[in-house]
Formats: C-alpha cells, structure tokens, sequence
C-alpha cells in the first residue's frame, strides 16, 4: 500500500512521490485482489474515477489544491445519490436507478478533489446491523470471513479495512457507521445531527439519519468530515451556524478533561474480553491525566425500546415514496393500490417489509399515543440524562459494540437480538449528539474492539482530542489477516 | 402483555400486498419486538417535551425565488413507464 492514511497520501502527493492515478490504481487493485472473498462495493466506477484522478493531478500539477481530500479515492454507501452511477440502497425496489443528481455530500467530496471510486453495500435502506439485509447478497469481515462486518455501512467499513480505499462514507441512524467500523477495526464517526447534509441521501428516519466518515485514522476522520459538513440550504435541518475545528484538539491530550463511564453499557450482554479493554482504556486515560466518572444514564435501558418505535415510524414514512410510478421496480396492477402493493411486496425484503409494519403500526390509530407518542417522551428524558451527564463530565465512554463480529447467519432469525446490536449507539442518535469508534485491541481469536467516544452537540474537537489519545494510546494495528496483512 | 395486531390492516394501511403466511409471520415477529418496545411505557416523573433539533433548530426558510428545477427527461427516464412527458399509472377513476 502506497499509503496507510489519507493524511499520508496526502502528503505525499504534494510532494510528488505518489499521484491520485497511482493511489486510485492501488485501491482498484486491492479491490480487485479482495472483491471475491469480502463483496464490500456494489459497484466500481473505475471509468468516472480515473478521469477524477486524472483531473486531480492535473489540477495539482497548475498550482490548484482543493484541500485534504484532493485525489484521495474515496467510497460511498450506496444509499448516497451519485449523478449517472447506479444508487440501489441495497434494495431491489431500486435495482437500476440512475440517480438525475448528486447528494451534497457528493457534490462536497468532489469540489474537494476526492476521487469518487464507487458504491458500497449495505443493509437494505440502511436497516440492520450486519449487512446480511441487502437484495445483493452480504458482506464479509476482512478479519474473519465466516463473520459479519456488522451494518448497516458494512460495505464502507470492510472496503477500509481491506485497503480497497483510504476513505469511505456511511450513515448511522442508529449505529450504522459505529458499529461496522468497531466490528471491522477502523474509526468510524457520526457527527452532530444536522451537520452534515442529508439531502440527497435516501431517507430512512429523517430525524436520526446522519452521514459521517469511516477512516484509517482519527486525523483522517477530522480530515473528512471538515471537506464535508456545513450549513446547506438543500437540507431544511442543516444548521447555519458556526461549526467547530475538529482538528483542533487531535495533539492537544487529555489532561484535566473529566470523562463518564457509562454505567448501563456494561454488564449482561457485553462479552468480557469487550468489556476487560474498555476498561483497560480507562485505565491508560486516567494515567494521561483524565478524572474518571462512573455516570448513570437510567433512560438508556429504554433507549433500544423507544429507537424501535421512532425510527420504523420515520421509515413507514419515508418509504410511502416507492409506489412503482416514478422510479425503480414496478409490478403491474388493475388499479393504482394493486400496482403499489405489488411493486412494494415484491421490491422490499423481509427486514424493510417488517419495519414498515412496525413503523405502520406504531403510529395507527388507537396505538399512536402508547407507542409513537411515549416513544417520543422517552426521547426526550434521554436527551435530559445526556444534559445532566455533560454537567459532571467532558465525554462519555463505553463499548461500541457488546460483542465483536458475529458469525454471518448467527442472528438473522432473531430480529430482536440483531437489534441489540447497536445498542450502545443508539442514544447518540436519538439525543442528535456525535459519537465516534476508535479500535483499541483485538480479542483472542482476533477479532477487533472498538472503544466509542460521545461529546456534547457541535462538541467534535473534543471528542476528536480523546478519540486522538485513545488511538494514541491503543496503538492499534490494521491489519486483517483474512485479506492479508495490508500495512 | 399480549399485543393485539390486526396484521392485515397494518398491511393494507402500508401498501404491502403480502400473502397469509407471510402475514402470519411478520404478526408473530412484530409481538416480539413491539413486547421489547412496550417498555417505553415503563417511564415515569414530569412530562418529558421533545427538542425538535438538538440544535435548536425550528423552521427553515428561503427566498420564494424561481430557480432550475431537475431536467424533466432525466427524470422521466428513471420512471418505470411514461408517455409524453408524464408518468403512466392505472386508472384512478371508472371511464364510462
């Protein structure tokens, strides 16, 4: 690998040891090399993307530098509209769809000179936690390819992990970018709800729904988020106002932050070898000088409960636009209702189609208020214990996940313990905080750990200052053994 | 506490024309989860009122202004049938 970070690549770009051709070649050949075993892109645009390399260099070559991101291949969930390259969701209801515009993230990484190098799978719209939901078949864990890469951005964090590119996008409504990447050893970060532009993204529940980077590196992170978030007038929830550095703090330390422990994740469920090195992280923080807190979060219990009624209600919404008439699948009907029930039991698969009932259900009458309604106010003391929280500490801390990578096929039967899943990520989303993965070891048998960091609203240059220590002090190693070590 | 789900009403109201036993299942898996979700009820004290953002956010405006809209051809060309400029659907209304 030419190189092991953006950051890296970066540099040696502009000091002409490597060119954006060069780097995209060696990420078309990883991908090449891996596609077979890991399935992470559902499609690679190799044509649009050396004519974006080529235009990178050329433009590095007159004296044009578009930032950090200039000539640096990037991937993208296939649920981000890209003009003229094929954007399914994972869904067969979108099989073929060629989508009349970009999504501003998109059009962002591009006036930044990144080089667009394709589409990653995912769970089908997004929903589900191992990548086992999309209509194009699954994805499969660089570090151990009997197991999931986890989801639903399993695509981006595999393609990373892999070397099959520097940079990748998910989303994360309800821990789709921090969990995959815990569960594939590579950093992965939701930012603040409303940064980062939606539009152009395909809705799964709008109010939870964000994109964020999935990198080699906490730099890199920062590096990426900062060419992409930003007010946008597209998006009627972008917020106008100034935004952090988040590259401020990355050598800063953490001496004299105060840091929570999450006491609710922890305990029943949490594998021990997860739970001996979040605490071994603890540990190391506190010799660098952080106060530590054990902090009680009681309406996290619940969290998982009221996420499930919110975000299938959202989507029951949103998907109401896949009716067969204006884009994607069609099965034919003598009336309007027919053809819409048709096209929609055919185009979604049984995870969508079992969401949509809930989401349907949820918010019926006769049932809104006990579910929906108490849903929504359990949202809201959550967002109370995150406030009283952040009064006694700096950040918070837990696992990213309860368990490393599970076995591909272990819990598609159950869909109530794949949702346990993301269990330590969902109240970052229904609170619209950001939250970040970082690797910090690997279990006995291999397998990757995360360690994930919350902060306050707009507080990612602090999270980025101790997601930057944790990764100083992990000194993890990418370097999946079941597509040969890529470092 | 066993919840009651007319499956086929849900299914109606959300446009899946799904068959019985696929209907039967789905009814089985939504009491499991919607058992799981019920626990929201379990919160008690003063009534907790949602922020809409977290940031505060209320509504968004903009200048009622005319601008390009997306080309109607590229459009059209995603629709899965259309004649003429406009998209193709059953018959919304009995013709005499």
């Amino acid at each position: 690998m030419i190189a092991t970070s953006l950051a890296e690549a970066a540099r040696l770009l502009r000091s002409g040891e490597t060119s954006a051709v060069d780097l995209l070649s060696e990420a078309l050949a990883t991908a090449s090399r891996t596609e077979a075993q890991l399935h992470a892109f559902l499609t690679i645009d190799t044509d649009g993307a050396m004519v974006a390399a080529g235009q990178a260099d050329a433009d590095l070559a007159d004296g044009i530098d578009r930032g950090p991101l200039h000539g640096i291949p990037v991937a993208l969930k296939d649920n981000m509209c890209t003009r003229g390259v094929e954007t399914t969701a994972g869904s067969q209801i979108l099989a073929g769809y060629i989508p009349p515009y970009d999504a501003t993230v998109v059009t962002r990484l591009r006036s930044g000179g990144a080089v667009v190098m394709g589409k990653t799978n995912l769970d089908e719209f997004a929903m589900g936690s191992s990548t086992e939901n999309s209509a194009y078949g699954p994805t499969y864990n660089p570090w151990d390819l009997s197991r999931v890469p986890g989801g639903s951005s399993g695509g981006s964090a595999a393609a990373v992990a892999a070397g099959s590119s520097l940079l990748a996008f998910g989303s994360d409504t309800g821990g789709s970018i921090r969990q995959p990447s815990s569960l594939c050893g590579v950093v992965g970060m939701k930012p603040t709800y409303g940064t980062v532009s939606r539009y152009g993204l395909i809705a799964f529940a709008s109010s939870l729904d964000q994109i964020g980077p999935i990198s080699r590196t906490v730099e890199d992170s920062a590096l990426a988020l900062e060419t992409t978030w930003g007010h946008d007038p597209l998006d009627s929830t972008s917020y106008p106002g100034d935004y952090p550095d988040p590259k401020a703090g990355l050598e800063r330390g953490v001496e004299g932050l105060r840091i929570g422990v999450v006491t609710e994740l922890s305990g029943e469920g949490f594998e021990p070898s997860v739970e001996a090195a979040t605490t071994d992280m603890v540990a190391r923080l506190e010799k660098e000088g952080v106060e530590v807190r054990e902090v009680s979060l009681p309406t996290f219990e619940i969290a998982l409960s009221a996420y499930y009624l919110i975000a299938p209600a959202e989507a029951s919404s949103n998907l109401a636009r896949f009716d067969g008439i204006r884009y994607g699948l069609r099965v034919d009907g003598a009336t309007t209702e027919e053809l819409m029930a048709r096209t929609r039991a055919e185009g979604f698969g049984p995870e969508v189609t079992r969401r949509i009932l809930l989401g349907t259900y949820s918010l019926s009458a006769g049932y809104y208020d006990a579910f929906y309604g108490q849903a929504q106010r359990v949202r809201a003391a959550i967002q109370e214990d995150f406030a009283r929280a952040y009064e006694q500490v700096d950040v918070l801390v837990s696992p990213t996940s309860p368990t490393v990578a599970f076995e591909a096929g272990a819990r598609t039967a159950d869909p109530l313990a794949m949702y346990l899943s993301d269990i330590c990520n969902i109240p970052a989303n229904l609170a619209g905080h950001p939250a970040i993965s970082v690797p910090i070891a690997v279990d006995d048998a291999g397998l990757p750990i995360g360690f994930q960091v919350m902060a306050p609203p707009l507080g990612e240059e602090l999270m980025y200052q101790v997601a930057a220590e944790v990764e100083r002090q992990a000194a993890f190693a990418l370097s999946p053994p079941a597509v040969g070590a890529v470092q | 506490m066993p919840i009651e789900i007319d499956i086929a009403h849900v299914a109606r109201l959300a446009r899946l024309g799904l068959g019985d036993e696929e209907l039967e299942a789905y009814k089985a898996q939504l009491g499991v989860i919607l058992e799981h979700a019920a626990r929201v009820q379990s919160l008690e004290g003063e009534p907790h009122v949602e922020a809409a953002h977290p940031l505060g956010l209320a509504n968004a405006f903009r200048e009622d202004e005319l601008r390009p809209s997306l080309d109607r051809g590229e459009v059209l060309a995603q629709a899965p049938v259309a004649l003429d400029g406009y998209f193709v659907v059953p018959p919304a209304m009995e013709i005499e």
